[in-house]
C-alpha cells in the first residue's frame, strides 16, 4: 500500500502533464484554469497524504523494533552481485517526512490555486508540483542509496523546472540552471560516496548497509568511513545549501512563491538532513566527519544570517534565513543529535512554509512588489496575513512556546552538552539566534508595522488596490500557523515523544541521555530566550525610526555594501571557476584539438597524398571490398539503366 | 520454420540491401516517385526491425554462446568462412540499429530533396553493412562488412552534406581506412598463426579464441602488438581521444540521418570490436594496456565535455558530447568487471538513443532556420512547445538523470571503474558535472529566455511526422531507464562469458579452448 504514497502524485502529474501537453500547449485556445488543474493536483497529493496518515497510524500500532513497512515494486538494476530494486520502505523516520511532505504539500497546493490564478499556464505548474512531490517521496521512501539518489536528482530537476518556470525571463532561466549545476557539484560527492560505500560494504541497500556496519564494527577503518561521510556530505551541501554550495538557493527565489515555500524551505532542502539521519549509524562512526558537519552547519547558520540582515527583497531574506536554519539542522546532526536535527526540519517546515506563503500573500496583495522598503503598515490592509505571519515570526525567533523555540533550543543545548559539541559551536548558534530574531523582526516591522511607504514610491498601485488574499490562500496560512504554534510540543525536553518515536532508526547514544536534568540546560535556555527577546526588541525599536537606520547604514557603508552584495561570493566563484574553465576549454579546442591533433593528422594525410596515396584511397588491398564496390557500382548502373528507360 | 530460423540472420542482414536494390527498380520520378521511394525504404527498414524483434523474443539468454548461427565455406583454401551468429551483446546492438534506421529514414522525408533514389539506396546498403559487421563471426567477413560500411557513409556525407562535405567525407574515409589497414594485417597474421598451431588457416573467431599467443609486459610482446593493431582501428571508430578529430567534421557536415546513424550505430562498432575481438583474443594485452586506455577514456570524458561547452554550433556541441560519452564506454570496458562492462554496453545503447535523438532535434530546427548557430536561437520554448518537451527529455537523458537511460550506463560504469581505479573514476565522475553544464547551457541559450530574432517568432512546432520520429526515442529513454532488465537479462550470460575469455588467467582460457565446439551451436 505504501507504494501509493508516491504513485498518487505521479498520477496527478501524468493527468495534468498530458492534458497540458496535448490539450493546452500547442493551441492557445483551451486554457485550463488554475481551479481545475490545481484541484486535480491537490486531490492527488491529498490522497497521498491520507495514505501516509494511515500508514503512520499502522506504524504507530507496531512494536518499536518492528516499526517498518516495506514494499518492493519491481527490479531496477541487477548486475552480478549488484542489485537495486525499486523498493520502498516506511519507518519511523521516513513516515515523519512523508507526513510533512504530503501534509504541507497539500496546503501549498491549495494555496497555489489562488496564487496562480492569473498565470497563463497553471496546468504546467501543477504538473511540475506533483512531479516534485513524487520525486521527494521517492527520496525519503527509497530503500537504497541509488533510489534515494533518483529522488534526489528528481527533486533537483523539478526545482530547475520550477525556478525557471517563467522561462522567457532569462534571469530566471539562469537561476534554474545555476541551481541544477551547483547541485550537480554536490552530486559529484554523493556519487563518489556511493561508490566508496559499495566498495567497502558491497551493498547500497540501507538495511544491508546497516547490518554490514554493525558486522564490521570495530574493524572498520575510520579513514574510509570518514571519507564516505564527507563525500555524502558534499551532496548535502549542494542540496541543502550549505557553505560553499549555498549560492543557488537565494537565486532560486526567481520561482513562484509557493515553490519557494514547498521546495526551497519545507521539503527538498532538508533532504540533506534526512540523508545524514538515515545514515546516522555510519556518521556516528566518524567523529571527524561529524565535526565537519557541525562546523559547516554552525558557520553557515551565522554567515547566512549576517547576509539576511542587509537584504531588501522579502523572499531573499527568507531564502538566507532558510540557509541559516538549515545550518542549525546540520549543527544538530553534527553534534550527534540527529533527532534534534529532524525535529528542527519538522518545525521549520511549518513556520518557514508559513512565512514564505505569507510573503507570497503580501507580494500577491502588493501586485508583485518584493522590496520591503516599499511596504509598511500592511497590518490593517492584510489582517489575516499579518496575524499568521506573526505566528511564524515568533516561531522562527524562538519565542516560547512557539515551535521554533523547542527545536532550536534542543539543538543549542546539544551543541553545548554533547560529547561532539563545544562551547564554540553553542556560541555560534546562540549569536545566530540573536541575529535571526533581529532580521526577522526587521522584516516583520518593515512589512506590517509603521506607516505605509508604497504611496511615496510613485510606482503606481495606490493605497486602495492593496488587498487581503482570497480565502483559498489564507486558509493554508491559518493551518500552518496552528502547527507552527503547537508542533514544538512533540519534542518538549525530557518528555520528548519524538525522541522515543525515532529510537528504532536513531538509537540513543550515551552522552545524549535525557534522564539527567542539568541546571546548565535551564541557564542556556534562559540565555537563548533573552537573546531572542533582545534581538526582537532592538529591531523593533530601530526600525521604528527609519532615518536613524539610514544614518546608521551610511556610517557602516562598506559593511552594508559587502552584505548587500552577499560577500561577493558569486563574483568570486565566477572568477575562480567559471571563467578559467571556459578559457581553458577555448584553448583546448582551438589550440590542441584543431591546431594540434588535427594538424598532425592532416599533415600525415598530405604527405601520403603526395606519395601517391590518392590511389591508395581505393586500394584497400582486400579483394572483397573491390568486389563489393563492383557489386554496388553494378547495382547503381543497372538501376540507372532501368530508371532511364522508364 | 527451422530453415527460416537457420538463416534468419542472413535474411535480416541482407534484407535492407535487397530492398534497396529493388528500390532502384521502382519507376518514376517527380514528387510522386519520391514519395514512393521514401515509403519503400521506410517499409524495408521497418520490416528489418520487426524481424530483429523476433530474434529478441526467440533468443535464449541462457542458451549457447552464439545463437542463430549459420556457416558455410567461402574461401576454404585460406580458411575464410561465411559465419554469422549472435549473442546477447550483439542482439542489443542489432536491435539498436534496426530500431534507429526507420526513424532515420522517416526523418529524411522532407530534408532530402535531391537524388532521392540514391540516398535511400545508400542508407539501406549502410544498414546491411552495419548489421553484417555486428553478426559476423569470421574476422575476415567482419572486415569486409566493416569496410563496406564506409562506402555508403562516404557518399552520404559527400553528396548530401553541408558546405565542407568533401573535406569531411574524405577525412572520415581516410581516417577510418588507415586505422583498419593494420587490423587487416593482424587478421592475416592470426590466421597464419592458427595454421602453425592447428594445421590449417582459419579466421573464424571461435577458432581464434583458442590461439595461444605470447603475452608479456613489454610493448613488443605478440599479444600487445596485435592488440594495438586492432585497438587502433576500434579507437578511431569509438572515437577515443586523441583519435576523435574526424568526428566533429563528419557530424557537422553529414545530413541529419547520416549523423544519427554515424553517432548512434557506427561509433558502437568500435566498442563492439573491442568486446568481440580485441579483448577475448588478447587477454594479456588487455591487462597490460588497461590503465593506459582507462586513462584515455577518463581524459576523453573531460576533454570532450569542456570542448563541447564552448562550441558555437549545436551540432558540434553534440559531436563533442559524443566524445565525452564514449569516453565512459572505454572507461567501463577496460575496468574488466561485470558491473563496468555491463554499464559500457548499456551506455553504448543509451548513447545511441539520446545522441540519435539530439541529432534529429538539431536537424529539425536546421530544416526550419538553415543554421545551427546557438546564437541564432533563443526562446524557442515559447513557439515550439512539443519540440521543447522532446528536447528537455533528451537533454536529461544526455546528462544521465536517474530514471532515464543515460543514468544506468554511467552509474554502472563508474561503479565498476571504482574497483579498478578510484582516481580515474573521480575524473570520470567530474564528467557528470560538466555534462550538465554544457547541455543545460545550450538548452538555455536555444530554448529559454525571450525570442531575440524575428525569424524565430513564426517557427512551426513539430509536424506529425517529426513527432512520430521522436516519440519512440523519448519512450525508450524512460523504458530503458526504468526497466533496464529488459535488455540486461539478455546480455548477462554473454557478458559473463566475455569476461571469462578476457581475463588473462591462462588456465581458464585453456579450459574454454579445449571445447571449441561448445562455442557454436547450430540454431538453439
Amino acid at each position: 500500500m505504501i507504494a501509493f504514497i508516491p504513485i498518487f502524485p505521479f498520477i496527478g502529474f501524468l493527468i495534468n502533464g498530458l492534458w497540458y501537453a496535448f490539450g493546452q500547449a500547442p493551441s492557445k485556445r483551451h486554457k485550463a484554469s488554475s481551479d481545475v488543474t490545481g484541484g486535480i493536483a491537490t486531490f492527488f497529493i491529498f490522497l497521498s497524504f491520507l495514505v501516509s496518515l494511515v500508514s503512520f497510524i499502522q506504524l504507530f500500532s507496531m512494536e518499536g523494533d518492528h516499526r517498518i513497512l516495506q514494499e518492493s515494486v519491481f527490479r531496477w538494476m541487477t548486475v552480478g552481485s549488484f542489485k537495486v530494486d525499486f523498493a520502498f520502505c516506511l519507518d519511523s523516520l521516513s513516515s515523519l517526512f512523508t507526513l510533512v511532505i504530503t501534509g504541507v504539500g497539500t496546503l501549498i497546493h491549495i494555496y497555489s490555486i489562488g496564487y496562480m490564478k492569473h498565470d497563463s499556464t497553471p496546468g504546467r505548474f501543477f504538473a511540475y508540483l506533483n512531479l516534485f512531490c513524487f520525486a521527494m517521496l521517492i527520496l525519503v521512501m527509497g530503500s537504497s542509496l541509488p533510489l534515494l539518489f533518483m529522488g534526489w536528482e528528481g527533486v533537483g530537476l523539478c526545482s530547475y523546472l520550477l525556478i525557471g518556470y517563467w522561462y522567457t525571463d532569462l534571469e530566471k532561466a539562469q537561476a534554474g540552471k545555476k541551481a541544477f549545476i551547483v547541485n550537480r557539484i554536490g552530486d559529484f560527492g554523493f556519487l563518489l560516496g556511493m561508490f566508496l560505500v559499495f566498495g567497502q560494504f558491497g551493498t547500497l541497500e540501507f538495511d544491508a548497509l546497516q547490518a554490514a556496519v554493525h558486522h564490521q564494527g570495530a574493524t572498520l577503518e575510520p579513514g574510509i568511513v570518514t571519507a564516505i561521510c564527507l563525500l555524502l556530505f558534499v551532496g548535502c551541501m549542494g542540496k541543502s545549501a550549505q557553505i560553499p554550495l549555498y549560492v543557488w538557493l537565494p537565486d532560486a527565489m526567481a520561482g513562484p512563491t509557493p515553490v519557494s515555500a514547498l521546495i526551497h524551505a519545507a521539503t527538498m532542502v532538508t533532504s540533506g538532513v534526512y540523508l545524514i539521519a538515515r545514515l546516522n549509524v555510519l556518521y556516528s562512526f566518524s567523529p571527524v566527519a561529524l565535526q565537519v558537519v557541525a562546523c559547516v552547519g554552525a558557520f553557515t547558520a551565522f554567515f547566512a544570517a549576517m547576509i539576511a540582515v542587509a537584504q531588501k527583497d522579502i523572499k531573499k531574506i527568507l531564502a538566507y534565513s532558510t540557509v541559516s536554519q538549515l545550518g542549525y539542522m546540520f549543527l544538530g546532526c553534527g553534534v550527534g543529535a540527529y533527532t534534534a536535527g529532524v525535529f528542527h526540519v519538522i518545525t521549520h517546515a511549518f513556520f518557514k512554509a508559513l512565512l514564505f506563503l505569507g510573503a507570497g500573500s503580501v507580494i500577491h496583495g502588493m501586485h508583485e512588489e518584493q522590496d520591503i522598503w516599499k511596504m509598511g503598515g500592511l497590518r490593517s490592509k492584510m489582517p489575516q496575513t499579518f496575524l499568521t505571519v506573526g505566528v511564524g515570526w515568533l516561531a522562527i525567533c524562538g519565542v516560547p512556546p512557539f515551535s521554533g523555540f523547542f527545536s532550536k533550543d534542543e539543538i543549542l543545548w546539544q551543541a553545548f552538552h554533547s560529547i561532539h559539541g563545544s562551547t564554540f559551536l553553542w556560541a555560534m548558534g546562540a549569536i545566530t539566534a540573536v541575529l535571526t530574531a533581529f532580521y526577522m523582526t526587521r522584516l516583520f516591522s518593515l512589512t506590517f508595522l509603521g506607516a505605509p511607504r508604497f504611496d511615496k514610491t510613485g510606482e503606481g498601485h495606490g493605497d486602495r488596490s492593496v488587498h487581503e488574499s482570497p480565502f483559498v490562500m489564507v486558509f493554508p496560512l491559518q493551518i500552518l500557523a496552528f502547527f507552527s504554534l503547537v508542533a514544538g510540543f512533540m519534542g518538549v525536553p525530557h518528555w520528548s515523544w519524538l525522541e522515543h518515536w525515532l529510537e528504532p532508526v536513531i538509537p540513543l547514544h550515551e552522552g545524549f541521555s535525557v534522564g539527567e536534568g542539568s541546571s546548565m540546560e535551564w541557564v542556556l535556555m534562559l540565555i537563548s530566550v533573552l537573546g531572542a527577546g533582545m534581538g526582537i526588541a532592538v529591531a523593533l525599536k530601530a526600525y521604528r525610526d527609519l532615518e536613524f537606520i539610514q544614518r546608521l547604514g551610511k556610517r557602516f557603508r562598506l559593511l552594508v555594501k559587502l552584505l548587500e552584495n552577499k560577500w561577493y561570493i558569486d563574483e568570486i566563484y565566477e572568477a575562480i571557476f567559471v571563467q578559467p574553465i571556459r578559457k581553458i576549454s577555448e584553448i583546448l579546442w582551438k589550440k590542441i584539438d584543431i591546431l594540434g591533433v588535427d594538424w598532425i593528422v592532416l599533415r600525415f594525410g598530405k604527405i601520403s597524398m603526395k606519395t601517391g596515396a590518392a590511389v591508395r584511397m581505393i586500394q584497400t588491398g582486400s579483394i572483397q571490398t573491390y568486389a563489393l564496390a563492383l557489386l554496388i557500382g553494378l547495382a547503381v548502373a543497372t538501376g540507372y539503366l532501368f530508371y532511364a528507360s522508364f | 520454420m527451422p530453415v527460416f530460423k537457420g538463416h534468419l540472420l542472413s535474411v535480416i542482414v541482407f534484407l535492407p540491401l535487397f530492398w534497396a536494390l529493388m528500390g532502384l527498380l521502382i519507376p518514376g520520378g517527380g514528387r510522386e516517385g519520391k514519395k514512393v521511394l521514401q515509403v519503400w525504404a521506410f517499409l524495408g527498414s521497418l520490416l528489418t526491425f520487426v524481424l530483429s524483434l523476433l530474434i529478441y523474443f526467440i533468443y535464449l539468454p541462457k542458451g549457447p554462446a552464439f545463437q542463430f548461427s549459420e556457416t558455410f565455406d567461402w574461401l576454404p583454401s585460406i580458411g575464410i568462412t561465411y559465419t554469422l551468429g549472435l549473442d546477447g551483446i550483439t542482439l542489443s546492438l542489432v536491435l539498436l540499429t534496426t530500431f534507429l534506421m526507420p526513424l532515420a529514414i522517416l526523418s529524411s522525408f522532407k530534408s532530402i530533396e535531391s537524388r532521392v533514389r540514391e540516398y535511400y539506396f545508400l542508407l539501406l546498403a549502410l544498414e546491411t553493412g552495419m548489421l553484417g559487421a555486428f553478426v559476423a563471426l569470421d574476422l575476415f567477413l567482419f572486415y569486409v562488412f566493416w569496410e563496406a560500411m564506409l562506402i555508403p557513409m562516404y557518399f552520404l556525407i559527400g553528396v548530401w552534406g553541408g558546405k565542407e562535405r568533401i573535406y569531411a567525407a574524405s577525412k572520415f574515409f581516410l581516417y577510418t581506412l588507415v586505422g583498419s589497414l593494420l587490423m587487416l594485417v593482424a587478421i592475416f597474421y592470426l590466421s597464419y598463426q592458427y595454421k602453425i598451431q592447428f594445421g590449417h588457416y582459419s579466421t573464424l573467431i571461435t577458432d581464434l579464441y583458442s590461439l595461444k599467443l605470447m603475452g608479456g609486459n613489454t610493448l613488443m610482446a605478440t599479444q600487445n602488438i596485435l592488440f594495438l593493431a586492432f585497438a587502433f582501428a576500434f579507437a578511431i571508430k569509438v572515437p577515443l581521444f586523441p583519435f576523435h578529430t574526424w568526428l566533429p567534421d563528419a557530424h557537422v557536415q553529414a545530413p541529419t540521418a547520416g549523423s544519427v546513424i554515424l553517432a548512434a550505430v557506427m561509433l558502437k562498432m568500435g566498442g563492439y570490436g573491442f568486446i568481440r575481438f580485441a579483448f577475448p583474443l588478447f587477454p594479456q594485452a588487455v591487462s597490460y594496456f588497461q590503465n593506459f586506455f582507462m586513462t584515455l577514456g577518463a581524459i576523453a570524458i573531460i576533454y570532450g565535455a569542456w570542448i563541447a561547452t564552448v562550441q558555437p554550433d549545436i551540432k558540434k556541441l553534440v559531436a563533442y558530447s559524443s566524445v565525452s560519452h564514449m569516453g565512459y564506454v572505454i572507461l567501463g570496458l577496460f575496468s574488466l568487471n561485470e558491473i563496468g562492462v555491463t554499464g559500457s554496453i548499456y551506455q553504448m545503447l543509451s548513447h545511441g538513443i539520446s545522441t540519435g535523438a539530439l541529432f534529429l532535434l538539431v536537424g529539425m530546427i536546421y530544416d526550419r532556420r538553415h543554421t545551427r548557430e546557438i546564437s541564432a536561437f533563443g526562446g524557442l520554448a515559447k513557439v515550439m512547445p512539443y519540440f521543447t518537451i522532446a528536447m528537455m527529455i533528451v537533454t536529461l537523458s544526455s546528462i544521465a538523470l536517474p530514471g532515464t537511460n543515460g543514468f544506468i550506463g554511467e552509474f554502472l560504469i563508474l561503479l565498476g571503474a571504482w574497483k579498478v581505479s578510484p582516481f580515474l573514476t573521480v575524473i570520470g565522475t567530474l564528467g557528470v558535472v560538466f555534462g550538465a553544464v554544457y547541455m543545460l547551457w545550450m538548452f538555455q541559450r536555444v530554448m529559454l529566455g525571450p525570442i531575440r530574432h524575428l525569424e524565430n517568432e513564426k517557427l512551426k512546432d513539430l509536424t506529425f511526422r517529426e513527432a512520430v520520429v521522436l516519440l519512440p526515442l523519448v519512450m525508450s529513454i524512460f523504458v530503458m531507464g526504468i526497466f533496464p532488465s529488459l535488455i540486461m537479462d539478455k546480455m548477462e550470460f554473454s557478458i559473463d562469458r566475455f569476461l571469462h575469455q578476457s581475463s588473462s588467467d591462462w588456465a581458464n582460457l585453456h579450459l574454454q579452448a579445449s571445447h571449441p565446439d561448445s562455442m557454436i551451436k547450430k540454431g538453439n
